[in-house]
């Protein structure tokens, strides 16, 4: 998965011995965030690892499909790592929290179940913020051609020859 | 070999767009021995140039050049600098449209005396009629290869289709088959039939569709009448002091200006950009534009009633396999007020890829409600409506002033609300669609809104009297006498069907017109 933590040697075991503070999604180091099964990981610069880590379960609670790994929704927002986006991400998170902390969570990431992250994100769907990351996703997630197999999407037929001879009216249930 | 003339040659015919319009009627009139120079915005693209990808083809060969929006429609509030999802490039949208190709029923041409008054509805009978057009529809379905027309096969029903005819019968419905297309079934005028390969409206790989871009262009070029000048955006019409029209001034690809003179000019640059043209070319004699002196010039946008639906069943469709739209339901194209609306719709196949599904299926929307659906996308069937909408003079495009392209040129505002017959037609063709599915199985159906408009039309509309529009019955301007619109902009009204038959046959007629005038000493 894109940016593997080999500029600093942080092992599996050492990025599970740190607390997954900031959620279920991923554990972070000195700016890292990886899955919980080290599944993959990224290196932040601009933005804090905090707000990747927001960006990327907003991802999930805007768009869930659970059988789409985390891997494809961080491809979808890690360009926001960058200064142009740094104060928009920032001001964005920082008010995704602070409405979760008026519930009571130490913030959105930290609000445990789905329902509730979204009853907040609800509160933010007509700024500029969320329908920013919402646009991008429509894109940044279901033009990635290595998700479409999981929908069972097929693309191009044309190298293929099309499916005149491949099952364009196969279907058997009618 | 391909004609070069000169900047100044004022005998040559100028086609401003090489689509369905102005494509067709450069090979006509180069066919006939006239001289044409045809100016394209866009470049020139073939089959092998075509992308099998729905974003990257979109980025090819969309035109997305800013335009401006507004109304109650949806599509202002979703894709508010896209109205329109049509193409720049040699063919024009031809290379991206489905291949439908309808005739239009005897009684559409004749829309106020059918439907009567319609309030808020600024109806008008064509001033030609289903007779007159019948020789015309035969030699464009002949030049199209349209299916189920002149003794040629329909297409295999892929399986998007086979779910779609067995929902149909089980309602009842009995006007149902793989349709009128000017798709391939068997190899035919040196083009192939179709691999049903998906993507027709990427550009078809194969060239089974018929397109302008590898059909009438090169054939128009090959007999030396006719040269193609792509990257030649059209900034403004020009004129003499008589008022005749003698030349028009583009911008070439290297965003120089120049003035190409003219014997004639017509214009086809699809409903947004001719009208925006003939107001742009507006002059001390001409303040309002040119054509204009109705004040129609840009009003009575039609964009037909549209919308989507789909549904999902408890297996798998596999929609995107084949032809994209693969057949047809007829059965409610009829006029029959006891529906609740007058005028008729069409009820055709469609499928999207997945990421034109998430971008199209309910724009805006968000979470499981959403996501749900696109989890069983491989079990999705899908259709798309297209029935007559209402002309209203408030339907319009106007100039922006506020807001210039990359030339420096206003660009075209596009204001549009549904009509309340629209509504009503909509809710019904909703209901039906939904029925269709419902009825082999459909485990939660879908009714999608309209996309970008692919169905732009009426905004130089065709008219008997010269108060009711811009131009006469043979798309000649009723101001300027060597002044024409040659695209679906000259729409009296939209009729239920897919324009593009229509536009191709109104273009062979124009070119016999033209040609004769030419002939006589008229133009």
């Amino acid at each position: 998965m894109t940016n593997t933590p080999e500029k600093r040697t942080l092992t599996r075991r050492a990025l599970l011995q740190q607390s997954a503070a900031l959620g279920a999604i991923a554990v972070t180091g000195a700016g890292f965030i990886a899955a919980p099964n080290a599944a993959w990981a990224l290196e932040v610069t601009a933005i804090s690892e905090h707000q990747m880590v927001t960006l990327l379960q907003m991802a999930r609670d805007i768009y869930p499909h659970d059988q789409v790994a985390d891997e494809y929704y961080v491809v979808a927002v890690k360009g926001y790592d960058s200064t142009e986006n740094k104060a928009f991400v920032a001001e964005g998170v920082a008010k995704l929290d602070a409405l979760a902390q008026q519930t009571g969570a130490a913030s959105y990431v930290d609000t445990k179940w789905e329902d509730n992250r979204v009853a907040l994100l609800k509160q933010i769907e007509d700024d500029a913020f969320f329908q920013t990351i919402r646009g991008g996703l429509v894109t940044g997630l279901y033009n990635q051609k290595a998700v479409w197999p999981i929908f069972g999407y097929e693309g191009e037929s044309f190298s293929m020859g099309g499916y005149i001879h491949r099952g364009f009216d196969d279907i058997n249930w009618l | 070999m391909a004609a070069k003339f000169d900047m100044n040659d004022d005998s040559v015919v100028v086609v401003i767009g090489t689509g369905a319009g102005g494509g067709v009627l450069s090979n006509e009139l180069a066919q006939k021995g006239v001289k044409v120079v045809a100016l394209e915005a866009g470049g020139r693209y073939l089959p092998e140039d075509y992308v099998n990808d729905e974003w990257e083809s979109f980025g090819q060969l969309a035109w997305v050049d800013p335009r401006t929006t507004s109304g109650d429609w949806r599509v202002a509030k979703d894709f508010s600098g896209l109205p329109a999802w049509i193409v720049k490039a040699v063919g024009g949208t031809t290379t991206h449209w489905a291949g439908a190709s309808l005739r239009f029923q005897e009684h559409e041409w004749k829309a106020k005396t059918t439907y009567g008054d319609v309030a808020g509805a600024n109806l008008l009978d064509w001033p030609i009629d289903a007779a007159e057009m019948d020789p015309y529809y035969t030699k464009a379905e002949n030049k199209l290869g349209v299916t189920r027309t002149g003794g040629r096969a329909g297409l295999p029903g892929n399986n998007n289709y086979k779910v779609f005819e067995a929902g149909a019968k089980a309602l009842g419905y009995e006007n149902v088959h793989t349709g009128r297309m000017a798709i391939n079934s068997d190899d035919n005028d040196d083009r192939m039939m179709c691999q049903q390969t998906g993507f027709c409206f990427q550009g078809c790989k194969w060239g089974a569709k018929w397109s302008a871009a590898y059909t009438d262009i090169p054939r128009g070029e090959a007999t030396g009448n006719l040269e193609v000048r792509d990257h030649a955006h059209v900034a403004r019409i020009v004129h003499d002091k008589q008022g005749k029209v003698n030349g028009v001034e583009y911008f070439d690809k290297d965003g120089n200006l120049q003035l190409q003179k003219a014997r004639v000019v017509c214009v086809a640059g699809n409903s947004f950009e001719s009208p925006r043209l003939l107001l742009n070319s507006a002059s001390a004699m001409f303040p309002d534009g040119l054509a204009n002196s109705s004040g129609m010039v840009g009003k009575n946008y039609m964009r037909h009633m549209t919308g989507s639906v789909y549904a999902v069943f408890d297996k798998p469709v596999k929609m995107w396999r084949g032809t994209t739209m693969a057949g047809i339901i007829q059965d409610e194209a009829r006029h029959d007020p006891s529906r609740g609306f007058v005028g008729g719709y069409e009820m055709e196949t469609l499928a999207l890829g997945l990421p034109f599904m998430a971008a199209f299926l309910n724009p805006g929307a968000w979470g499981r409600g959403f996501t749900t659906a696109l989890d069983h996308y491989e079990n999705m069937a899908g259709m798309w409506l297209v029935g007559e909408d209402m002309p209203q003079e408030t339907n319009r495009v106007t100039l922006n002033t506020d807001v210039k392209d990359q030339w420096g040129l206003p660009v075209a505002n596009v204001h549009f609300s549904d009509h309340p017959n629209d509504i009503a037609m909509r809710e019904h063709a909703y209901k039906q669609g939904q029925a269709v599915y419902e009825a082999v199985g459909a485990t939660r159906t879908f009714p999608t809104p309209p996309y970008p408009s692919t169905h732009n039309l009426g905004t130089n509309r065709m008219s008997a009297e010269a108060k009711d529009g811009v131009v006469n019955k043979w798309g000649r301007s009723h101001d300027i006498e060597n002044l024409y619109i040659s695209d679906g902009s000259q729409f009296t009204t939209g009729a239920a069907e897919n324009p593009t038959l229509t536009i191709v046959a109104l273009a062979i007629r124009q070119a016999d017109h033209i040609a004769d005038e030419l002939a006589k000493g008229n133009l």
